[in-house]
């Protein structure tokens, strides 16, 4: 009734969530660096006045290492994900395959109402696709060379408008700061991992301990933020990974939903999705940084297989059955209205 | 109090009619530019048909007839919709070299050496690409203007109605009955798939 409408709450939410996810991610760095200098103070407190550590150095630097990574991602994540992945940009197409696949792209962009994104082709044979970028205009199609040879016309049409589908949400803005935001963690905390389990720092660290603890007073409260500090370098990079697996599973139903409107062919996405899912390998070239991004998951995992708390934790996608079955679904309601529209028609005279 | 309520309720009504205004404009808007968007790929269809009847005229020259129609319907499609003519003349004279232009296909389809020659192929990629843009510039015009045209008509947009100067506008409506044919659809259930 109100597509135009849900789609700008679609657009307008995913861009609040875009700010929120920033803004927790350079706070987080914030509480990781200055509540790790905290710790450090309180350490010291007993310590002669030269010997304090009384410059928040940690926070400083990890709270300018959080905002110059958000700004990173935000300006260049989308072209980082492109390199990382190994594509080629069809600038002018020269083969055939690479012909059909513009013209599809350009066909959907039509159907969609969406400019043109620039298309890239990945050297993989196993099939896939996944979108880019920040915004309409900045935006990417990547395919696998693999979905080319396996998926027709009609089938290729479907999981285009599917990526368009995201295009047009922002998820790709939600999900490309996700990826980099995700590699940015893993980087620093397992720089942190090194610097914390090495055999130097755990002695100074021993040197210290004990003589905070015996001023007691602010030994508890101090005890509860190291332990509470050091979860959060420990759970960082988990955190992280599901918080992009549970964005992007709740995306794809929609996707999904978008792409059959754009077509009008449910069953093409339905057939292609069951062409991808029953493709062995795994998708080599994207790595798992990435693979929130993916059309299907690239690794092929089987939780993917499942529903429930565990797969709602660590898939990055909802079951294929049961997306198949949903677009089957709407196939089925598709041809029974156009059924009942063609009969009150003939009714009426 | 009494004089705060109504301020209150005076404001609501006003930001309502801002916002129903607005949403009416932007709607009219979005048809307009659907229907640019079908313009630009008619044009396109257009132009690639001299190219396809120049390369295929050698190998056909006992399927003149068939030919002529789609030259004909051509030019008689550009000379309507120069005059910026309606959506249901232009629908009528698209249909027209819609038709023309399956029978040419069905043609070419009979000669293997001409479909094996790599030009051709490659023009009736372009075409197929061509006749799929019009059709899904066609859907988004269809889409838009039914969401229009409901809008305006509903209560109570239709209050604001005259204020945006909506009107409804035609559809795109599908004339020949081979187009309208219902997309093929397979209903089987495969095992191992619950529905």
């Amino acid at each position: 009734m109100s597509d135009a409408v849900d789609l700008f709450s679609q657009q307008q939410a995913n861009r609040s969530r875009s700010h929120w996810l920033i803004a927790g991610f350079v706070l987080f760095f914030a509480w990781l660096g200055f509540g790790g200098d905290l710790i450090l103070l309180e350490m010291s407190r007993g310590e002669p006045a030269g010997s304090q550590w009384d410059v928040p150095l940690f926070g400083l630097v990890l709270t300018t290492y959080g905002a110059a990574t958000a700004v990173w991602a935000w300006k260049a994540g989308s072209g980082a994900i492109l390199r990382s992945t190994g594509a080629n940009q069809i600038t002018q197409p020269s083969t055939e395959q690479e012909r059909l696949l513009v013209n599809v792209v350009e066909e959907m962009c039509v159907a969609a109402g969406l400019p043109r994104p620039s298309i890239w082709i990945v050297a993989d044979g196993d099939p896939n696709a996944f979108a880019t970028g920040r915004d309409e205009q900045s935006a990417a199609i990547v395919v696998t060379q693999g979905l080319l040879d396996t998926c027709s016309r009609d089938e290729l049409q479907g999981v285009i408008g599917h990526e368009l589908a995201h295009i047009k949400n922002y998820d790709v803005r939600l999900m490309t700061l996700l990826a980099a935001m995700v590699g940015a963690i893993t980087v620093v905390s397992d720089y942190m991992h090194r610097i914390l389990f090495q055999r130097g720092t755990q002695r100074a660290l021993g040197a210290v301990v004990p003589r905070g603890r015996k001023k007691g007073g602010g030994g508890v409260v101090l005890a509860l933020l190291l332990v509470l500090w050091l979860l959060s370098w420990l759970l960082a990079p988990l955190i992280s990974r599901m918080l992009a697996l549970g964005v992007s599973r709740k995306r794809e139903y929609l996707a999904d939903a978008m792409s059959a409107q754009f077509t009008r062919n449910p069953m093409a996405l339905a057939s292609a999705l069951e062409k991808i899912e029953r493709a062995p390998a795994p998708t080599r070239c994207i790595t798992r940084g990435a693979a929130h991004l993916c059309i299907a998951d690239p690794l092929g995992r089987r939780v993917n297989l499942r529903e429930g708390w565990l797969a709602d934790l660590w898939g990055t996608h909802p079951p294929m059955a049961m997306r198949v079955s949903r677009l089957r679904g709407m196939a089925f309601r598709e041809q029974k209205r156009a059924r009942q529209a063609s009969g009150e028609v003939a009714q009426l005279t | 109090m009494g004089l705060l309520v109504l301020l209150v309720l005076a404001a609501g009504v006003l930001f309502w009619i801002v916002s129903a205004y607005n949403g009416l404009i932007s709607l009219k808007n979005q048809v307009v530019n659907g229907w640019k968007q079908i313009d630009v790929q008619l044009k396109r269809r257009h132009d690639l048909i001299p190219n396809l009847v120049d390369t295929v005229k050698g190998a056909m020259q006992f399927e003149r007839e068939t030919l002529d129609a789609v030259i004909t319907a051509r030019n008689q499609a550009i000379s309507i919709e120069r005059g910026g003519a309606g959506v249901a003349a232009t629908a009528q004279a698209e249909s027209q070299l819609s038709a023309a232009l399956g029978r040419l296909f069905a043609v070419v389809e009979a000669y293997p050496q001409l479909k094996a020659t790599g030009n051709v192929s490659q023009l009736q990629e372009e075409l197929t690409s061509t006749e799929n843009r019009i059709a899904f510039a066609r859907q988004h015009y269809n889409d838009v203007s039914t969401q229009y045209n409901t809008k305006q008509q509903q209560f109570p947009t239709n209050l604001v109605a005259g204020l945006a100067r909506a009107t409804p506008v035609e559809l795109w409506e599908i004339t020949d009955a081979a187009e309208r044919a219902v997309p093929k659809v397979d209903l089987s259930l495969r095992p191992g798939v619950q529905a």
